[in-house]
């Protein structure tokens, strides 16, 4: 087992006191694997993405267990996780676009980066060029300035940077957000590219948008309200999503092809609940049109099959309509 | 004396300095700002020292038991509290006191009406080349920059010694005239950045004229960056103004702080001691232009959480 | 590179004309004869004294040819170095007063300017990291940069040269020490020049310790510091990165406050009766000498522009995004 994540909660501090953003979550993600994360906006995605390599800011760990091939992550320990950053764990982060410092060459800053973690010499730098060349990035890049490079660029040499050193884990926090569709195509291509060729052995690709995950992920977890809703092979989660949160998730994406006087588009009404103070039980049940008594006692995380889910209602087997997206695949 | 503010805030519009100071915040409500105003001690304090001073400018003169020109007094008095001669006098024998408050009073219209013009001025500027952009902006940022190298300071000197009679009101216009552009260049910058939303181009499709945009969608969101801007052009017309007032070229028939400082140094108040007529007046504006500058930091505290202390 | 060079040329270069000009007009502005006028405040006794000085100001404003013309000649008298006559030194001349004054001034200007930016931004760093250096740099800061110039002249005048004598009161050298390069004289010179200095560098160093804490931790919040802190770099590599990228707007500031330094060292040289350009404008101020004030601001333009240039250049040499020319709008 590649990761082995254990009931971690993760809390953020403020002055109304804690938001519960990460309140229990566990999975394995395997060797090889690329587990999708998604939710919407608030879910607890990011901070988990974000928890397992740095917390920053606000953010408090409050309890749980993150095994790494077999060695515990100290995540609570700023200095002690410094180890195991880029080398063991590493992130390809929401804001790539501005993660290289402005006012220094590209490859000057790698070189001092890499210098302070223990890791130059001439076969760091000849490794970094060949997988420059893979990306579609020649090494005079390294001689020009961030500004220099246009945003997909900038992403690709973030991607490059991030995965150098082998990590067993790469998180990747939302690396589409910003792209138009082809470049966002090419992005999850490189990702999956990374994966096969052992430049890392587990990916988290955190993101909101489904319709990427389906494309580069093997499992999907997907979170809501700080808690796992329901993990399975992406295809499953796809074409028979058993939660009602995923069925409504599916079911709300638009088909290429089909007009809204056909089939009308719906959202999911209502909003996600307050962290701060989340309600008892599941915390979907107000906008869950399956909601019953029972879901005032919080449904059990089950797994079964490589399939989870918590949730007292999820039909055993329920087929959402045809999507697009399975015919495409 | 300040034609700029500190550099913490007077970095040029393109830089992100000015991010430091924060972009347009989201209009949170107003019961939420307030509680988190009331519970800022920086806030507190500068707005406490800064009414304090206001109301003693105003109440002040009224208190006064002679006028600030007046002879008459015992000549280089130490302070007392006979014939109403809390401040002292001068070694010409007039009230210190009587001169302290309307000192203060003649800051706070300087403050106000100097600041208040270069904000006017900056605004106007500033929107109009972040919203135009193009050969307007071109124009707009070349005027600014000369604004900006021409030491200010040396032209109102020229201009200021050249007239024979000075009054509070050219004063102040002369200052707001000469300590726009950094505002301006500011003001440019969160324009362009505003600009680009989508907000902006839907008021902009429903057909809106430019300066109707630009008061109802831009300011708005800008109203406390704005706020602030102002509380800083404030202090420094002040600091501005007492320094013009220290060389000589303070306004005829009156007396103001600065003025103050110039005529104890004249007449030997140093050596003489009288230490009654020179501390006062630098404390004043020390006071005003120190608790304007904190409750910016405040400010700036409460309208952006991602500073609010723990 | 050359764009942006060109652009500040042009933009000097108009400001020059501009500020030479309002020199020029000022005097033409004001109603009536703008000599008779002069003439009229300045009480000369002595006729031949009168007459000669007002031939020189007919000639000086050449008064009796068509504007653009008497325009023309303001520019080749100040390309000949001719700023015309002081009228309460009478005979010097605006040239040499200035000459005599501006080695003062350059003497306390340069010095506090460097040095303060300097401290200031070293201590505005360190501040940035130790919570319990920022409690006392901060509220220090804060109190320095709100002083005005003057003031604090005035205490330190009052505090070390009158009540425990410390320091000279005023003036530049002791009056009665001889004149040349001898020690004694340097030394005399220190000594009178260490209070206005001081004075100056005080209050300087206020703004720029502010400025940049506050840019030091603006720069720890960015996304590399973020990415560089995700990727295990230790704080030392990020807090270099910080304090570079944290000079830059303090090197355009630093063209930004010479304006409000500048004032301050005038104010300060009439408290200390420190023989410099401030002083010699409080005198010409007080007593009219229009041709005086006409040719010291027309030195502190050039004085300002010059400064101005040399800083651009630092910048260029310091930000490596102007030099590809990637940055657009001529950010100063």
């Amino acid at each position: 087992m590649s990761l082995h994540v254990e009931d971690l909660r993760v809390y953020y501090r403020t002055l109304a006191g804690d938001v519960k953003a990460l309140d229990g979550v566990s999975f394995d993600v395997a060797d090889g694997e690329i587990m999708g994360l998604a939710g919407e906006s608030g879910c607890g995605k990011s901070t988990l993405g974000k928890g397992l390599i740095r917390l920053d800011g606000r953010m408090r760990y409050v309890g749980g267990h993150v095994v790494l091939d077999g060695e515990e992550l100290p995540i609570w320990d700023d200095a002690a996780m410094n180890d195991f950053r880029f080398r063991h764990v590493s992130i390809v982060p929401q804001y790539a676009m501005s993660a290289l410092n402005p006012t220094r060459k590209i490859g000057r800053m790698i070189h001092e980066l890499l210098r302070t973690r223990g890791a130059s010499g001439n076969g760091v730098q000849q490794e970094l060029e060949r997988r420059l060349e893979l990306v579609g990035l020649g090494p005079d890049v390294l001689g020009l300035y961030p500004i220099e490079l246009s945003g997909g660029m900038k992403q690709r040499v973030v991607m490059v940077i991030s995965t150098l050193l082998d990590p067993s884990l790469l998180i990747a926090d939302e690396i589409t957000s910003a792209l138009d569709v082809s470049t966002q195509k090419a992005v999850a291509q490189t990702l999956v590219e990374f994966r096969d060729r052992g430049f890392v052995k587990s990916t988290i690709v955190i993101t909101h948008d489904i319709a990427v995950l389906f494309q580069v992920a093997d499992t999907i977890l997907v979170m809501y309200a700080g808690k796992l809703a329901e993990k399975a092979p992406a295809e499953e989660i796809v074409s028979s999503p058993r939660h009602p949160y995923t069925r409504l998730l599916i079911s709300s994406l638009p088909e290429v092809g089909v007009r809204h006087a056909e089939q009308e588009l719906h959202g999911i009404p209502g909003r996600p609940p307050s962290l701060l103070d989340p309600p008892t039980g599941c915390r979907f049940r107000d906008r869950c049109p399956l909601a019953t008594d029972r879901c005032l006692q919080e449904p059990p995380w089950v797994e079964e099959d490589g399939r989870g889910i918590a949730c007292w209602e999820a039909a055993p087997v329920a087929p959402a309509a045809p999507s697009v997206l399975v015919e495409a695949r | 004396m300040s034609s700029a503010p500190p550099t913490a805030l007077a970095a040029p519009a393109d830089t992100p300095q000015l991010k430091a100071l924060g972009g347009p915040k989201p209009m949170s409500s107003l019961r939420e700002a307030v509680h988190f105003a009331l519970g800022n001690r920086k806030l507190v304090f500068g707005i406490s020292v800064t009414v304090a001073m206001l109301l003693f400018a105003i109440v002040g003169p009224l208190l006064a038991s002679h006028a600030p020109l007046a002879y008459g007094g015992d000549l280089a008095a130490a302070p007392t509290t006979h014939d109403g001669y809390w401040f002292g006098t001068t070694l010409q024998g007039q009230d210190v006191f009587s001169q302290f408050v309307n000192g203060l009073r003649l800051a706070f219209i300087v403050g106000a009406l100097g600041g208040g013009i270069a904000a006017g001025i900056g605004m106007l500027v500033g929107f109009t080349a972040g919203y135009r952009g193009g050969v307007v902006d071109e124009v707009l940022n070349m005027l600014t920059n000369v604004v900006l190298v021409i030491p200010t300071f040396a032209l109102l000197l020229v201009i200021a010694s050249y007239l024979r009679v000075r009054g509070i009101m050219t004063e102040s216009v002369f200052i707001g005239f000469t300590s726009w552009p950094w505002a301006a260049r500011a003001l440019r910058a969160q324009t362009f950045s505003l600009v680009s939303r989508d907000f902006v181009d839907l008021a902009r499709l429903s057909g809106r004229s430019s300066w109707k945009i630009i008061f109802r969608e831009i300011a708005p969101n800008m109203s406390s960056y704005l706020f602030m801007m102002f509380i800083l052009l404030f202090g420094g017309a002040i600091l501005i103004a007492a320094t013009l007032d220290f060389i000589g070229l303070g306004p005829s028939n009156t007396i103001s702080l600065g003025m103050m400082m110039q005529l104890s140094v004249q007449n030997a108040a140093l050596q003489l001691h009288l230490w009654w007529w020179f501390l006062p007046p630098g404390l004043a504006i020390m006071a005003i232009v120190g608790s304007l500058y904190v409750m910016n930091v405040g400010l700036d505290e409460v309208f952006n959480p991602k500073l609010r202390e723990m | 590179m050359l764009r942006y060079f060109l652009r500040k040329l042009f933009v000097y270069g108009l400001t020059f004309v501009l500020a030479v000009t309002i020199d020029w007009s000022i005097p033409h502005l004001m109603p009536g004869n703008p000599v008779l006028t002069l003439m009229g405040r300045i009480q000369i006794q002595d006729p031949k004294v009168a007459q000669q000085l007002y031939a020189h100001y007919m000639r000086a404003f050449n008064l009796d040819l068509p504007l653009w013309k008497q325009y023309w000649y303001f520019w080749v008298s100040l390309f000949h170095g001719d700023l015309g006559t002081s009228i309460l030194q009478f005979p010097s001349s605006v040239t040499s007063i200035i000459v005599h004054a501006a080695p003062y001034t350059l003497g306390l200007l340069i010095p506090a300017i460097l040095l303060s930016w300097y401290a200031g931004n070293k201590v505005g760093a360190l501040a940035a990291r130790r919570k319990v250096l920022d409690n006392t740099v901060l509220p220090l800061g804060y109190a320095l940069t709100a002083t005005p110039y003057m003031w604090l002249a005035i205490i330190l005048s009052w505090t070390l040269a009158v009540i425990w004598r410390v320091f000279p009161v005023g003036y530049g050298y002791d009056p009665t020490a001889t004149r040349g390069f001898t020690w004694a004289f340097i030394g005399s010179l220190a000594y009178h020049w260490f209070l206005p200095f001081m004075s100056l560098f005080l209050v300087s160093f206020g703004g720029w310790a502010i400025g940049m804490r506050n840019m030091i931790i603006y720069e720890l919040e960015s996304d590399y510091a973020h990415y560089l802190g995700a990727l295990g770099a230790p704080q030392r590599l990020i807090r270099k990165y910080a304090f570079r990228n944290a000079m830059l707007p303090q090197i355009t500031g630093l063209a930004l406050s010479l304006g409000t330094i500048l004032g301050g060292a005038l104010v300060t040289e009439i408290v200390f009766s420190y023989p410099g350009l401030g002083y010699q404008i409080y005198r010409a101020i007080t007593n009219e000498d229009y041709f005086v004030i006409q040719g010291i601001f027309l030195f502190i333009i050039i004085g300002v522009l010059v400064a101005n240039f040399l800083i651009d250049i630092a910048y260029l040499i310091v930000d490596p995004r102007t030099r590809t020319g990637m940055m657009a709008g001529g950010g100063s």
